[in-house]
């Protein structure tokens, strides 16, 4: 028994990794210094946005963004305070306009850093939102994609969306009558399927379970339509449409970028479920629910991942631009976007208005895309096994 | 062949009647009815707003506008809430306007990323490869209105020539040289804004196409053969590098009536976007649906496009 036992650490310890999976994923990531300078940014401006939501927040905050001083109108960055005319209150905290003030003399660092929330919860918001649909969808696409939706089942769901969306347009009655059918439908079809011995049944319940279309391809086609639309336009037509609102932003926003995170996680569901390893959970009579969840997905999640980095840059890159364009969030609150928007009347004379909220969001934008990247690089297990 | 072509076109014109039927519940479920976007103005008496909706048919179920609307699309005869016109005309004037952004765009796009992104392939990793990377990434990264705005503080400063719009205003009678040179002013910043997130893009994309083409067998064999290396970079590794790009002529297509919001909104640029943009502000319900559905249709078109200039250009696909 002992000998057994040593042969076999004997036999492990040459084999036994020398580094845990973070400390090599580590190691690999610090060669990549844009990727490095990224995260930098990236905590840097994390840090900002949460200070910036605990600094000026409240009825009395630290910073105050909507402080309106308008006998310091268009100061320069870096100017001191005009002391005499000022009120012991609104002399601004640091003692001096770190980054200038706007046409209501308002202090543009306070307002940068109230902005600062406003794009990191949009940013992540929609992502996460379309990340969690990406998933779900490429999952089951990939996963349960070649089975078949009967006829049966296509007659109940249609009739069930037809409710929704009369309910939608306010046509109570004439949803309820869907709904009524629907469920009338559901009870068909188990009885139907309940009474298999029944030979005048036969030619209906062959009607009844006739494949139509695999699942896959109604993910996938519902996909194509989504990508039919030009996403800036109908972003920009389904916000102002909705009441103006931060929340409005990040739904829609995450409501029309999952397309791409489902053709991931699609593609590398359809080549993971052949392997070897699905099959031995499978032989183990685990669930489906645990196959996805504990052992397909952690290898499908490198691009998503990837995309999702590079899909928080685009997310805050577009709320920058509808708050550019005048919807969004609604005025009082600042936003990087709007703060560039209102000083573009100002650009030659305040030109600060327009290059402090324009860098600071291209730095963001920029560290979101090189992190992105240098994940790209690292988690490619091709460069893995090179190095 | 035949078959391909036969169940690609059925299978676009299902999409494209779901995406029919998409975009116009978006519209029509939103909040808020167009018959009351201004409810201030005096002359929206109850009377009036009962009229309009009847004319557009406002007072109907949902599914009988919708095939109001897509009939009235098909025969041509769909005019805009606002003032009456024909969208279809609206659509084409505005069309007109773009046009020229468009086609200087996407050449500023594919004649500047080729070299940059091959260059960056040829020589990887050395200072060249590693600042083109750098800069795209900031290219794609800028946000196109702050581009836009240094753009507009350099050349107005340094040059002297207005920008906005597309001519000067009252530039009146002057000689055809001057207009000539005024138009192409008004044309450039438009162009090179619409053009730099594509050019950042794409070279990235010739650069990863040439590197993989770069490190196959043949490409060695044709340097171990004692090639020059123009020849082997230009004529054998380009040559089977350019294959998929063949296929993204197709993919521009959509380009054509895109347009950018926000970059003719800061040029007061009278084009698509800015048309599409001024129909969402009034909630002109057919300029947008036709809008989106027009563009639909190109992206339809366009895969369709690239998918037959692969089977094409490319002799390992057989059907």
């Amino acid at each position: 028994m002992m000998d057994i036992n040593d042969s076999e650490t004997q036999l492990d310890e040459p084999l036994a990794p020398k580094r845990t999976r973070l400390e090599e994923f580590w190691r690999l990531f610090k060669q990549n210094r844009l990727a490095i300078l990224g995260l930098v940014f990236f905590i840097i401006f994390f840090c900002a946005a949460l200070i910036g939501l605990t600094l000026t927040a409240g009825a009395n905050p630290v910073f105050d963004p909507a402080l309106v001083r308008l006998q310091e109108k268009l100061r320069p960055p870096l100017a001191k305070p005009n002391l005499d005319s000022l009120l012991p209150s609104e002399i601004p905290t640091l003692g001096l306009y770190l980054f200038g003030t706007d046409d209501l003399g308002r202090d543009v660092f306070a307002r940068m850093l109230q902005g600062a929330w406003v794009s990191l919860t949009v940013g992540f918001v929609a992502v996460g939102i379309a990340v969690i649909i990406g998933i779900f969808m490429g999952g089951i696409a990939g996963y349960y994609g070649q089975r078949h939706i009967r006829v049966d089942q296509l007659i109940i769901a249609a009739l069930f969306i037809l409710g929704a969306v009369s309910l939608i347009a306010g046509l109570v009655f004439v949803s309820s009558a869907f709904f009524i059918c629907a469920a009338a439908g559901i009870w068909v079809s188990l009885y139907v399927g309940n009474s298999v011995k029944e030979t005048s049944a036969a030619l209906w319940k062959r009607f009844w379970h006739k494949n139509t279309l695999s699942i896959d391809t109604v993910i996938m086609r519902f996909v194509d339509i989504m990508l039919c639309f030009p996403s800036f336009f109908l972003i920009l037509t389904v916000v102002a449409l909705l009441p103006a609102s931060i929340y409005n932003i990040m739904i829609v926003i995450g409501l029309t970028s999952w397309m791409g995170t489902t053709r991931f996680v699609r593609a590398e569901f359809l080549s993971l479920r052949e392997q070897d390893f699905v099959a031995a959970a499978r032989a183990l009579g685990l669930n489906n629910f645990r196959i996805i969840f504990r052992h397909m997905m952690p290898n499908a999640v490198a691009p998503v991942l990837v995309s999702a980095t590079i899909g928080i840059a685009s997310a805050i890159l577009t709320e920058a631009g509808l708050s550019f364009l005048g919807f969004g969030v609604p005025p009082p609150h600042a936003t990087w976007g709007n703060i560039l928007s209102d000083g573009k009347r100002f650009i030659f004379d305040a030109p600060w208005l327009t290059f402090v909220p324009g860098i600071a969001i291209l730095i963001v934008v920029l560290s979101f895309n090189l992190f992105g990247e240098g994940l790209r690089d690292v988690l490619n297990p091709k460069l893995r096994e090179r190095q | 062949m035949l078959s391909f072509i036969g169940r690609s076109i059925i299978q676009k014109i299902v999409t494209l009647f779901f995406v029919s039927i998409v975009s116009f519940l978006i519209i029509h479920l939103a909040p808020g009815e167009p018959s009351q976007v201004d409810p201030l103005n005096p002359k929206f008496t109850p009377e009036m707003v009962e009229r309009f909706r009847e004319a557009f048919h406002l007072d109907q179920p949902l599914y009988v506008q919708y095939l109001y609307f897509y009939r009235d699309l098909f025969t041509g005869k769909t005019i805009s809430w606002k003032d009456n016109q024909s969208v279809l005309k609206k659509i084409w004037e505005r069309f007109l306007n773009s046009l020229p952004l468009f086609i200087v765009g996407t050449i500023l796009t594919w004649t500047i990323s080729f070299p940059v992104g091959i260059r960056s392939a040829i020589f990887r990793g050395d200072f060249y490869d590693r600042s083109a990377t750098f800069f795209s990434y900031l290219l794609i990264s800028i946000p196109g209105f702050f581009f836009a705005y240094i753009l507009i503080i350099f050349v107005v400063t340094h040059f002297h020539v207005p920008v906005i719009g597309m001519e000067t205003f009252g530039i009146g009678d002057t000689s055809w040289s001057h207009i000539a040179m005024d138009r192409i002013w008004h044309l450039l910043l438009p162009s090179i804004l619409g053009a730099t997130a594509g050019i950042a893009v794409l070279s990235r994309y010739v650069r990863s196409q040439m590197l993989e083409v770069e490190g196959q067998d043949y490409v060695r064999t044709a340097k171990a053969k004692g090639l020059s290396p123009d020849q082997v970079h230009y004529k054998h590794a380009l040559r089977n590098a350019l294959l998929p790009f063949v296929t993204m002529f197709g993919l521009i297509l959509p380009g054509l009536i895109g347009g950018s919001v926000i970059i003719e909104s800061i040029f007061s640029w009278p084009g698509m976007g800015r048309m599409a943009y001024e129909a969402i502000l009034a909630r002109d319900y057919p300029v947008i649906l036709t809008v989106n559905f027009v563009s639909a249709v190109l992206v339809l078109a366009g895969t369709f496009i690239s998918d037959l200039l692969y089977l094409v250009v490319d002799p390992r696909i057989r059907l």
